[in-house]
């Protein structure tokens, strides 16, 4: 009896084992079909302009395409991405950390309806907002009708087709990104932790910034580069209430597709946003880590 | 009232009423700009002022009797249902696969399909484009159904991922225990548990694909146009206020499927409630 039952589980192991490879490789088979689409319509074409960025007009092998990238306008072009993505960023920043905070500190059931104004906006189409934002801000638009009738301003203020317009539209787009992730990571804070501070006798405004502040920095620090990594890439907006006058990488990789049929340059412009796009993100990664972790040794 | 602290460690109403006042100002500037566009739309003359002047519906029908602005809807709407039946059965699919087994493998592929969420849109479009035209998809419904797939599966796998962490696997093993195969086991225990993220899934596709315009643009052009490649045109090189009235309904569309989905999530509680 019980030599039988010490054979039976090696052969038992023997099956499962293949029973369970088995299993795996079909379970497997079933993200097949969504990788294959991800495979045509994503990484396929990556490699191949990747590959193609380094060859130059005649087919030789070259760094002219990345060598092109030192030009004076995609350097501009870079600096002012950068800079509208960091202008953005900072007004979310300052506008979506007080909105997250008074959210959290809310009960649940009034955060939930007050949630539905950074829901909506969200869910509703980037195109039909940023319209709205050209209806609003153009020249005889109902911003500028409106300061003319109340007197403050005689002549229309120049609120869009240019840096002014694409700032206003980007952090509209942008802000839900930035206020959602922030209010969960806010909720998550324990509100025992301020009680504590109160009771050492902190004052409301000291426990917010030694407590809850650094508490709430690795959330931040996450909201804050989704923001910056979604704004570098960010088409549609400039591209609508830019005017042509606000050169970002995107609009650019645009053109020279659509304008100058130039796949040499669009290839090497969109390898060098995919690079610094990823260094970024790898960035927060371990920056939110060491916050996260510097924050968990107090 | 005003005197009383906002909670045991907090300052007084009163003290924090900036806090208030710039709070419901930036709201009021998230949500403005998607609802004036409404009575807008109903304005009677080219030039869009609020309040307007006078009321018309005449927007509502430069679009209901433009051949073109119809057509492109009619696309919009095809593209949208297709994606969101492929990408729900795909993602859904690849979800279930994921989540039943765990390696160290699996983070590659499912960073790989998530990946379309992340890769800026631009990308996407000019990189279907660059391939499209050697296979001849430029300008196709199919195109644009499988470009918009792709950047709807990442929200399907979401969707799903969380309605299957919390699903309890001991129930289809049991069904299995007593003779289901593994689809019957799927069907019949499974996918009624995880309809809810199912459904979210669905109506993230249909919205991802509905709204999208950067991709459409490159890849579709034409007879093929979507109805928001055709607006992004019309805004760009006038302002016509029929894009006023298509931008409300596409508003009010936002709002019906905002209601569906905490509907989808009450039904769900409820349906939880009840086990």
């Amino acid at each position: 009896m019980s030599a039988a039952a010490d054979e039976a589980p090696s052969l038992n192991v023997e099956l499962l084992g293949a029973d369970e490879r088995r299993h795996r490789f079909a379970m497997f088979g079933l993200s097949v079909p969504a990788l294959l689409l991800v495979a045509l319509v994503l990484l396929a074409p990556f490699s191949w302009l990747t590959w193609l960025s380094l060859f130059d007009a005649s087919g030789a092998l070259s760094s002219e395409n990345y060598a092109r990238l030192l030009r004076p306008a995609y350097i501009n072009s870079f600096l002012s991405t950068l800079e509208v993505s960091a202008l953005v960023t900072g007004i979310c920043v300052l506008l979506g950390y007080p909105v997250a905070y008074l959210l959290s500190q809310l009960s649940q059931r009034t955060a939930q309806i007050l949630l539905v104004f950074i829901i909506l906006p969200f869910w509703t189409s980037v195109l039909v907002r940023t319209y709205a934002w050209l209806v609003l801000l153009q020249r005889e638009g109902i911003i500028n009708t409106w300061l003319k009738q109340l007197g403050l301003i005689s002549e229309s203020l120049p609120l869009v087709n240019n840096l002014t317009g694409t700032v206003i539209g980007m952090v509209h787009v942008m802000l839900p990104f930035l206020i959602l992730p922030l209010y969960s990571s806010m909720r998550a804070i324990d509100p025992v932790y301020l009680k504590a501070a109160a009771n050492c006798g902190a004052s409301p405004a000291q426990a917010f910034r030694q407590v809850f502040l650094p508490l709430s920095a690795p959330g931040l620090g996450a909201g804050g580069a989704l923001t910056f990594v979604l704004c570098l890439g960010f088409y549609l907006t400039p591209a609508l209430l830019g005017g042509g006058r606000v050169a970002m990488w995107s609009t650019q990789i645009a053109d020279a597709v659509s304008k100058f049929a130039n796949w040499g340059a669009a290839s090497a412009l969109s390898v060098a946003l995919l690079v610094v796009t990823s260094l970024i993100l790898l960035l927060m990664r371990w920056g939110v880590q060491r916050l996260g972790t510097s924050v968990g040794e107090h | 009232m005003l005197s009383h602290p906002a909670s045991s460690t907090q300052i007084t109403h009163r003290q924090r009423l900036w806090l208030y006042v710039l709070v419901a100002l930036v709201m009021a500037f998230l949500v403005i700009p998607c609802l004036i566009i409404i009575p807008l739309s109903f304005s009677d003359s080219q030039y869009l002022e609020f309040p307007p002047r006078g009321w018309s519906l005449r927007w509502y029908e430069a679009f209901f009797t433009s051949d073109e602005w119809l057509r492109s809807a009619v696309v919009s709407l095809k593209v949208a249902s297709s994606t969101t039946i492929l990408a729900t059965v795909l993602g859904t699919l690849a979800s279930y696969g994921l989540h039943k087994r765990a390696g160290g493998f699996d983070a590659v592929v499912r960073g790989a399909l998530i990946l379309p969420m992340m890769v800026p849109l631009i990308f996407v479009a000019i990189g279907a484009f660059f391939v499209y035209a050697r296979l001849n998809l430029n300008n196709t419904l199919t195109g644009l159904v499988l470009a918009h797939t792709t950047l709807a599966i990442p929200f399907v796998i979401i969707a799903v991922g969380n309605g299957l962490a919390s699903f309890d696997v001991n129930q289809e093993r049991a069904a299995r225990s007593l003779g289901a195969s593994p689809l019957r086991a799927f069907l019949t225990v499974t996918l009624p548990q995880i309809r809810i993220s199912v459904m979210s899934g669905m109506l993230f596709a249909f919205i991802t694909s509905f709204d999208e315009v950067v991709v459409s643009l490159f890849i579709s052009s034409g007879a093929t146009s979507t109805l928001t490649k055709r607006m992004f045109a019309n805004i760009r090189d006038q302002v016509d206020p029929t894009v006023a009235a298509i931008s409300s309904m596409l508003v009010v569309l936002s709002i019906l499927v905002l209601v569906a989905a905490q509907f989808v999530r009450r039904d769900g509680v409820r349906a939880t409630d009840d086990h």
